[in-house]
């Protein structure tokens, strides 16, 4: 029985190197995606991960073709088109009319289009898109590194702009009157964004970067009702999906980024259905636990 | 880059148009290749009364091909279409209807036996005589868009090259009639030098010692090879690039390299390398090189051309393995 749980939950890890590597990776990830992951939900801005995803994707195409497979030019391209688009969109909303949902969303497309065009017109060998796809399995050193740098990173920016960004989430109005310090922590904000997608795009591919995101931000909100409790249970469920999606691709034979992202998908139903805070069955049965 | 080309044969096809016999003697056929390896074949054959022009370069993978309007236009430009069936080319079809080509469509694996779709890594085995894969060979390249059955790598055993190259020669023949002598003499001196080019492969990989003769690539373009000269390749994924791995796939080809102590680890030119670089790492097998499965590379490329590419892979594998 001890030997079947661990042939099951920890042989994997303990036979394979790349199973080691890319538990760390999906970890270091989730530690910093998933509490950028809540203040985007709590900000109302789910899609915006989603939106930063495509902008970033011509910069790191742009790397890929200068110096191909080289980490630090797709990183580097990613980081410099995702931040110029996040900048760009704010300044628009900012000095015009237009107001930063519609700012963003016409920057993102017109990167996104230039990605693809850059793509297609692409005269080298490897399918870009299948690069951008990324490869958890693949983590070398460098990359590894460059992971677990932009997760620390992102834990000691968050840490600073902890107060004005919580403010930001539950009052915008009020930070702006009482402080300038509006302006400069949502930049800050959107540049930890950009950071953490182009982290997930080495581990997941630049569209499932975004699941690692915003899966377990949504999780947590049925877990936990202060900000500090759905970043903790977010983390743990980004964490534990890692976990258990690397587990599912070895056993199952799954495409690892999918089953990663799979494994949370079925998280946030279960959190969905038996959540304490808003979960479907508490709302149908409210009486019975207040009972208890 | 492309657009040259592309002028070139659009004004071929102009004046070919405002004066059909004038421009007959004068211009080329244009007979486009659906990938670098073809169009080498035609080249051969077709030599100088031919124009080849091809939808997937040196370099690029076809298993991914999207043709943008430009091809449809390259398309609609050719008189001669020359593909190589077996599942290979699953964009084609709408390529062909888009383009509104009306050209013969030339499958140049016609006739050859084609093996199954061995699949990803974990379940299939190499076995040196296994031909046992008798699916018919009825290459139904147009209703099969995911290598589902048949892998379609045929060009890496030079017996089938020969096939190849024999029905490019047929395609040209009823194309262009006038110039069946120059066809007829190109290729019986083309499929010299395929022969001379297949005793070597032979002789040379005959040499490696039988408990070295297996090794792993990036992707599974090598079952044909592995049938004619007993090398046996294993990949983390199958025949199309386009699958993902799965960490079940590596762990397999881990244990499998730990157990049979194999060799070397390959690269190729069309797909992505870190993942075979990871496994090598983990295994302390060498990376034994780069091996060109599915594309040529440009002219200053170490296989400009199909004989290149083989000598390449040949020398490749014979210098890993050696001891």
């Amino acid at each position: 029985m001890v030997s079947m749980v661990h042939d099951l939950l920890i042989a994997p890890f303990a036979d394979f190197a790349f199973m080691r590597r890319a538990l760390i990776g999906v970890t270091a990830l989730a530690l910093g995606a998933c509490p950028i992951g809540v203040f985007l939900m709590l900000r109302r801005m789910s899609l915006v991960g989603d939106a930063m995803a495509h902008a970033i994707l011509p910069g790191a195409a742009i790397g890929f073709l200068l110096s191909g497979m080289s980490l630090f030019a797709m990183t580097a391209g990613g980081l410099v088109a995702g931040i110029v688009v996040a900048a760009l969109a704010g300044l628009v909303a900012r000095t015009t009319q237009l107001r930063e949902d519609a700012s963003l969303a016409t920057f993102y497309l017109l990167s996104l289009a230039l990605g693809v065009a850059i793509v297609s017109m692409k005269g080298t060998n490897i399918d870009l898109l299948h690069v951008l796809f990324g490869s958890v399995l693949a983590l070398d050193d460098p990359t590894l590194l460059l992971i677990a740098i932009n997760a620390t990173v992102t834990l000691l920016v968050l840490a600073l702009i902890y107060r004005p960004l919580v403010m930001e989430c539950v009052d915008p109005h009020f930070v702006r009157s009482v402080s300038g310090a509006g302006a400069p922590t949502h930049l800050a904000f959107l540049a930890l964004v950009v950071v953490n997608l182009v982290s997930g795009f080495h581990a997941l591919g630049t569209l499932l970067a975004v699941g690692i995101m915003m899966l377990p931000a949504a999780i947590g909100r049925f877990w936990a009702s202060d900000i500090t409790g759905i970043v903790v249970v977010a983390t743990v469920a980004g964490i534990v999906s890692g976990y258990a999606g690397l587990l599912l691709s070895f056993h199952a034979g799954m495409p690892s980024g999918p089953a990663v992202i799979l494994v949370a998908g079925g998280f946030y139903i279960l959190s969905l259905l038996f959540g304490p805070v808003g979960g479907l069955v508490r709302q149908i049965f409210p009486g019975r636990h207040l009972e208890a | 880059m492309k657009i040259p080309r592309i002028l070139v044969i659009a004004a071929a096809a102009t004046l070919s148009m405002l004066s059909p016999a004038a421009a007959q003697k004068a211009a080329p056929l244009p007979v486009m290749a659906s990938f670098s390896i073809l169009a080498d074949f035609v080249r051969a054959v077709g030599g100088e009364r031919v124009a080849v022009d091809m939808l997937v370069g040196p370099d690029a993978d076809a298993h991914v091909f999207t043709p943008a309007p430009a091809d449809a236009r390259r398309v609609a430009a050719a008189k001669l279409i020359v593909v190589n069936g077996l599942g290979f080319e699953g964009w084609l079809d709408r390529l062909l209807k888009s383009a509104g080509s009306t050209a013969p469509v030339v499958v140049a694996s016609a006739g050859i036996k084609a093996r199954g779709n061995a699949g990803a890594a974990h379940d299939h085995d190499h076995d040196d005589d296994d031909h046992d894969h008798d699916h018919d060979d009825d290459h139904d390249h147009d209703d099969d868009h995911d290598h589902g059955d048949t892998d379609p790598h045929a060009w890496q055993s030079v017996a089938n090259a020969r096939i190849y190259v024999r029905n490019i020669r047929d395609a040209l023949i009823a194309a262009d009639p006038a110039g069946r002598a120059a066809y007829e003499a190109n290729t019986r001196n083309y499929l010299r030098q395929l022969d001379a080019l297949d005793r070597e492969l032979r002789e040379t990989l005959a040499r490696i010692p039988a408990e070295r003769r297996h090794v792993i690539s990036t992707h599974q373009a090598f079952g044909y090879f592995t049938e004619a000269y007993g090398i046996a390749f294993k990949a983390p994924v199958g025949v199309s690039t386009e699958q993902e791995a799965s960490a079940r796939d590596v762990a397999q080809l881990i244990a499998q390299i730990r157990r049979e102590k194999v060799p070397a680890v390959f690269l190729e030119n069309i797909s992505d390398p870190r993942l075979a670089r990871r496994i090598a790492d983990e295994t302390g097998a060498k990376i034994g090189g780069t091996l060109y499965s599915d594309a040529l590379t440009k002219a200053d490329g170490p296989a400009p051309t199909y004989l290149d590419m083989m000598r390449h892979n040949m020398r490749t594998i014979a210098a890993a393995l050696a001891n």
